[in-house]
């Protein structure tokens, strides 16, 4: 089955998912490699054209060999040093991983270089291209070979729910009895929408996100009967989150 | 039950970051080997790690701890199953011991290769005897369509004077054209060995052309000459490629085999990445004598010289790849 995620399931039962990156953003970071890697071979070849007033000849094969190595060697040594990244995957957030969450080896990033020369056949990266749009996991020839992937390097911080409901006064908090009441009635899968609603608002479109705090408002009313004298004043988003606050952090404040 | 996320955060806070600064020394190698506490310490961090991910996935689950905490075991895991190599690299010990023991011991597909190029050679030898015309579609350089005898002619009378001030970049030119035909015979290994094959039998078809028609014209000697001081070592190392394209392709195919193609892959990975260094290493003398030794003819230099110089080029390349590293044994690559 075609999934964008690269789920690995560990001896000791935990599921680990990590979002995979498509071949868009891969062509994306493609296009960045070539761009440095053209301003390299060119930074290289100023260098070496100085040596040719010493020897023309000599300073001709430098500058062939320096940009054979540079155009095979650039991916091979970055993604070696910078743990699966070189300078496009930096700039678009990706990594390449081993298929199996195990530890990259030096071998699987030189073979999955190595066989870039298939992928780029007949022309315009199209083999590569077409597998990766075609692939469950969007690997190209050399991925399948070398066992990798590329995935979505974004480092998650822990997150700080002081910061998500800091300077905000929950009127809801002296109905303790109703807040012991919602925790026990409301499902995992309920409270879990509602959290995530809170976390993502600042990335919702203005008309959205009022629309998705005003159902996810009705939806919760029944739920969570609080005096209406309680409820004056509060916008549907600031409702909800003071639902939030109640559920997770049930110990503030008393 | 939903979890007071709160407390939850503060309680594991100190186990993550204790994790994280651990993998981070792992990672980073400021540290490569572990002590047994702290090997037991990573694993009881990543296994509280766990049972806490577990916890919020199915009581809590908010989705940016989620994630964080999904993104730090999944590193913990990478370290926990590596197995850390005892040895560190030497660049004497792969090329006198790593290169030869793995030449040997995937050396049927060195005979397939070689057996693949010779029938290409028969038929290219043909394909010229039978169809002077052939010589025009299969020759790749212009100067390979000229008349052998013609060639003799001005090569002896007249010194090729391009190479007198353009040696180095010759060389250069031949070195990473030839490595880049390396590459591609062991890229196309993942057309399960069908594009590998089809570039050896070309190769031989090439070759098999020239020799004949060389041989017709009576130029033999002149062609020992003029091929076998880089030709034994550079056909060596394409077909060194060819054998690590076909492995490759071995490896898809599976044949007799009960692995999956990813630990088939994961098995020969080094084996590959072996062979084709070996080859563009033996490519790089290859291309310096060709272009300061193999273009010259006589009267420079003498074609018995040539020959002999080739002949112990392909005698000391053939005691390499059958005897060295013999004595030692071959080094185990370990994961699972």
């Amino acid at each position: 089955m075609r999934t964008n995620k690269l789920i690995i399931q560990t001896p000791e039962g935990i599921c680990l998912a990590q979002q995979l990156a498509g071949p868009v953003t891969r062509f994306l970071a493609f296009a960045s490699d070539l761009a440095a890697i053209g301003v390299i071979s060119s930074l290289l070849a100023q260098v070496l054209l100085l040596t040719a007033i010493v020897n023309p000849d000599l300073a001709l094969a430098a500058r062939t060999v320096c940009y054979f190595i540079v155009t095979v060697g650039y991916s091979i040594l970055l993604e070696w040093f910078w743990r699966g990244q070189t300078l496009g995957k930096r700039v678009l957030k990706i990594r390449v991983v081993d298929a199996e969450g195990l530890r990259l080896r030096p071998a699987q990033i030189v073979i999955r270089n190595l066989l870039r020369l298939v992928d780029l056949l007949p022309a315009f990266y199209a083999v590569g291209g077409i597998c990766c749009a075609l692939s469950p996991k969007f690997q190209r020839l050399g991925d399948f070979a070398a066992n990798t992937v590329v995935i979505y390097a974004v480092p998650e911080k822990i997150p700080d729910l002081e910061l998500l409901f800091s300077g905000t006064l929950n009127s809801l908090r002296g109905h303790s009895h109703l807040a012991a009441q919602l925790r026990k009635s409301i499902s995992p899968g309920e409270a879990r929408l509602a959290l995530e609603a809170v976390v993502r608002r600042d990335g919702l479109e203005p008309n959205s996100r009022l629309e998705l705090f005003r159902q996810l408002a009705d939806y919760l009313h029944p739920i969570a009967p609080f005096p209406e004298e309680s409820l004056a004043g509060l916008t549907d988003e600031q409702y909800v989150r003071n639902i939030v606050d109640l559920i997770y952090r049930p110990m503030v404040g008393g | 039950m939903i979890v007071d996320l709160k407390k939850f955060i503060a309680s594991e806070r100190a186990t993550w970051e204790e994790l994280d600064e651990m993998l981070k020394r792992l990672e980073n190698q400021t540290i490569t080997h572990l002590t047994l506490d702290e090997i037991q310490r990573l694993h009881y961090l990543y296994e509280r790690t766990g049972a806490g991910l577990i916890k919020i996935s199915t009581f809590a689950a908010e989705p940016n701890l989620v994630r964080s905490l999904e993104s730090l075991l999944i590193r913990a895991y990478a370290e926990m199953q590596d197995v850390p190599s005892s040895a560190t690299w030497s660049p004497r010990r792969w090329l006198f011991r790593t290169f030869p023991q793995t030449f040997r011991k995937h050396f049927r597909f060195f005979l397939a290769a070689l057996a693949l190029t010779i029938l290409g050679g028969l038929f290219g030898g043909g394909a010229v005897a039978f169809d002077p015309d052939a010589k025009a579609a299969i020759a790749p350089f212009p100067h390979l369509l000229e008349n052998p005898s013609q060639r003799v002619k001005e090569e002896e009378s007249k010194p090729n004077q391009m190479l007198a001030t353009a040696k180095g970049r010759f060389s250069a030119t031949l070195m990473t054209n030839n490595t880049q035909v390396s590459i591609l015979a062991l890229a196309l290994g993942v057309t399960w060995g069908i594009g590998t094959l089809i570039l050896l039998f070309y190769n031989g078809v090439i070759l098999g052309a020239v020799i004949f028609d060389y041989v017709r014209a009576g130029q033999s000697v002149f062609l020992m000459g003029w091929l076998l001081p880089h030709g034994v070592v550079e056909i060596p190392a394409i077909l060194i490629a060819g054998q690590a394209g076909l492995l490759l392709g071995q490896a898809l195919i599976g044949w007799n085999s009960k692995e999956s193609v990813s630990q088939r892959l994961r098995s020969i990975a080094g084996s590959l990445v072996t062979l084709i260094s070996g080859a563009a290493l033996l490519l790089i003398w290859a291309g310096l004598v060709e272009a300061f030794l193999s273009q010259y003819h006589e009267p420079i230099l003498p074609y018995q010289f040539k020959i002999a110089f080739g002949l112990i080029e392909l005698l000391a390349l053939l005691w390499f790849l059958i005897f060295a590293g013999r004595d030692a044994p071959p080094r185990v690559i370990s994961r699972h």
